[in-house]
């Protein structure tokens, strides 16, 4: 077993780290504050390669192993998940599937401007009852000769409003169910196809999340990604790989709150010492350095499974559940570290604190990620 | 145009110092390397010059004096936008010793840009004597160049102002903050590319060494700071007469 990086990853994970302290830094409590999109950041971040980290160079990606793309996401999301959550949708959910399932005429048109980061991808598979259940799609693509007649809406989606290219999830045929289900890739300015107001979050406030209506929209048949009746195994399948993403996101967040907490334990000061030598303080940095180290294993492990092209299903739901829910304890202990400085913004942490919460959530709940892990169990 | 670059391979700012157990060398187990800051901001000086001016700049060479430790440090420079790295095989010694190493690959170059520094010894020497060896005008304390008219336009930070110059090449610049903004991140494109880039090793020239180090001294800590209120000047004269003892 080795468990050193090459030379290119820890070249990746040092740009990702320059990045992220220098530049994500300057405006992220304001960003955050405002809900404002990081359009600058996004543009700057797709000249490094960021957007299609993964994507064959052929498709004007960079090529690069999922390791570095975990490399990545855990240095962007120390400083900025909501930076970070724009790259991991964009890599894992759109860049991916259209890599991984499209047509050659597909990926020409939509995975080179994705990958090139000049677009941006959006998956839109949740719905205002279909979250968890994401088999109950009431959003229907009705097939009509040579095209597909989209309507009906999809909820918390995003990227809605900075996307380009919509990878969406749609029912054909409802009478078989989940193996009726589809999924398309459709340009956002299609005719036919609206927002809902940008939703007012607790975290991740400068990533755009929005409501999408569709009504009467026409999507070429040549759009859709796979044999008909594809789409529920395509989404299950993206979403394996996803997790991978947001769990590096949460375990970025996670190993964020863990260093802030540290330099803060070395300089504060109460009882006349500085308070990291109180063992109530070390002994709690300690239980957080332990669980972030794990959550960083297991996506790293992840990430290798998928590399190998071994099955990483089980592992990335693992590595997903586990660094959402550590990400969670940790920001909150660092918080709690920080006394009352780190319940403002100034300290970060809460901050962090606010946009763990998120990564419980979405692409799979912990509850979610635990029904993949024990079906697995008890087979 | 031909551009060499000086690359030091120096441990990160952040590097906890220690020394060996006689105190005669730098430990250096558990250390991360990274470019001299300095001569990173060179090499991006060089890029944007080179994108600037494609038709202009031919190429961009680093060249390092070390050993095989040092490669990433060179390959990484490859990744920001260097065209070809030199690795000079030897430790690197005195400045004397580095300058007569670098001496022998930096015929040729139309422009030479060395760090005004370097962050581990801060020998500061390096630049000079390679001119001097070279034979090459050269210009210190520099921060900002430009190509105008076939010529280069230096700017210099002198004291209480600055100062502009026109000069021509073959000419070797000893660089300071200021030449480039912020050091380049290299893009993923680069890192790909960096694995295809010529990294040549070229073997050590006899050189004279002209210091040995006999002992190294981590500055003393910093003592404890007392804060006394600010209606209590008798007590300050206290402390600085019987505790400190400067009065
Ligand atoms: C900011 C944000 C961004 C998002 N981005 C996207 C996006 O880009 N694209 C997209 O398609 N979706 C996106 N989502 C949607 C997200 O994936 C869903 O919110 C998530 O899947 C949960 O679905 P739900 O909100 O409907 O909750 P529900 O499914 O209603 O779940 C409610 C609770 O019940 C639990 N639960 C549900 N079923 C079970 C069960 N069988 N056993 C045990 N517990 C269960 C859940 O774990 C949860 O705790 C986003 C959500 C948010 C908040
Ligand atoms: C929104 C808000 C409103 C407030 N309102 C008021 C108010 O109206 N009036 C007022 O007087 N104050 C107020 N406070 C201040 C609040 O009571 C302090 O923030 C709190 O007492 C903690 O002090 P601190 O922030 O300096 O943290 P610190 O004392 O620096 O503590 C930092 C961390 O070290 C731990 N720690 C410290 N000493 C030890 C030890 N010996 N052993 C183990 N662990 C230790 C703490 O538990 C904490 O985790 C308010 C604070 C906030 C955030």
């Amino acid at each position: 077993m080795n468990f050193e990086l090459t030379e290119e990853q820890l070249m990746i994970q040092q740009a990702a780290r320059d990045y992220a302290q220098r530049e994500l830094i300057k405006d992220v409590t304001e960003r955050d504050t405002k809900a404002e999109f990081p359009t600058e950041h996004v543009r700057n971040l797709a000249e490094l390669g960021f957007m299609g980290i993964m994507v064959d160079p052929k498709y004007d990606g960079s090529g690069m192993d999922t390791i570095s793309y975990v490399l990545a996401m855990e240095e962007l999301s120390k400083v900025d998940a909501s930076a970070s959550v724009i790259v991991s949708v964009n890599n894992s959910l759109v860049c991916y599937g259209i890599e991984k399932y499209g047509t050659e005429a597909q990926k020409e048109k939509f995975l080179k401007p994705l990958a090139r980061g000049e677009k941006i991808g959006a998956f839109l598979l949740s719905e205002p009852e279909a979250g968890s259940d994401a088999t109950s799609q009431r959003t229907t693509a009705e097939d009509k000769g040579d095209y597909y007649l989209v309507n009906g809406t999809k909820n918390w989606i995003t990227n809605a409003n900075s996307a380009s290219t919509y990878v969406l999830i749609a029912q054909t045929h409802p009478e078989k169910k989940h193996k009726g289900i589809n999924a398309l890739l459709v340009d956002k300015n299609t005719p036919g196809i609206s927002l809902g107001p940008h939703e007012d979050k607790m975290g991740m406030r400068s990533s755009d999340t929005h409501s999408v209506m569709f009504t009467d929209v026409k999507v070429p048949k040549e759009n859709r990604i796979g044999e008909d009746g594809f789409g529920f195994k395509f989404a299950m399948k993206v979403l394996e790989g996803g997790r991978i993403g947001i769990a590096a996101q949460a375990l970025g967040l996670a190993a964020g709150a863990l260093e802030r907490a540290t330099a803060y334990a070395k300089e504060r000061k109460a009882f006349g010492t500085v308070i990291a030598n109180h063992q109530a303080i070390a002994f709690k940095l300690a239980d957080m350095a332990v669980k972030v180290e794990n959550a960083r294993n297991l996506c790293l492990k992840a990430a290798w499974l998928k590399d190998q092209g071994k099955p990483f299903g089980v592992a990335s739901a693992m590595a997903k559940q586990y660094a959402a829910d550590i990400a969670m304890e940790v920001t909150t202990e660092a918080v709690q570290i920080h006394g009352g400085y780190g319940y403002v913004k100034e300290y970060h942490v809460e901050r962090l604190m606010r946009e763990a919460k998120l990564t419980q959530i979405y692409e799979g709940t912990s509850e979610i990620q635990k029904i993949v892990i024990s079906r697995d169990l008890l087979k | 145009m031909k551009i060499l670059v000086l690359i030091g391979n120096v441990p990160d700012t952040t590097t906890k110092i220690k020394f060996n157990a006689d105190k005669t060398a730098f430990d250096a187990s558990g250390v991360q390397w990274i470019i001299n800051p300095w001569d990173e901001l060179a090499l991006t000086r060089a890029v944007e010059l080179k994108e600037a001016h494609a038709d202009k700049i031919e190429s961009i060479v680093v060249a390092n004096v070390g050993r095989a430790e040092t490669e990433a440090t060179l390959r990484k420079a490859l990744a920001v936008g260097a065209d070809e790295a030199i690795r000079i095989d030897a430790d690197a010694k005195d400045a004397w010793y580095v300058a007569s190493q670098l001496a022998k690959v930096a015929a040729g170059f139309d422009l030479i840009l060395a760090g005004i520094e370097a962050s581990d010894y801060n020998g500061s020497a390096v630049g000079g004597m390679l001119a001097e060896m070279l034979d090459m005008k050269s210009v210190s304390a520099v921060s900002g160049i430009e190509l105008a008219d076939g010529a280069l336009k230096i700017s210099r930070e002198i004291d209480g102002g600055s100062q502009t110059l026109s000069m021509q090449t073959p000419l070797l610049a000893v660089v300071q903050k200021g030449i480039a903004k912020e050091p380049r991140i290299p893009a993923m494109r680069g890192i790909m590319m960096a694995r295809k880039k010529p990294l040549n090793v070229v073997a050590a020239a006899d050189a004279e060494e002209h210091t040995a180090f006999v002992g190294f001294e981590l500055p003393a800590p910093k003592a404890a700071c007392k804060m006394i209120a600010e209606d209590q000047a008798g007590e300050l004269i206290n402390l600085l007469h019987n505790e400190a003892k400067v009065l």
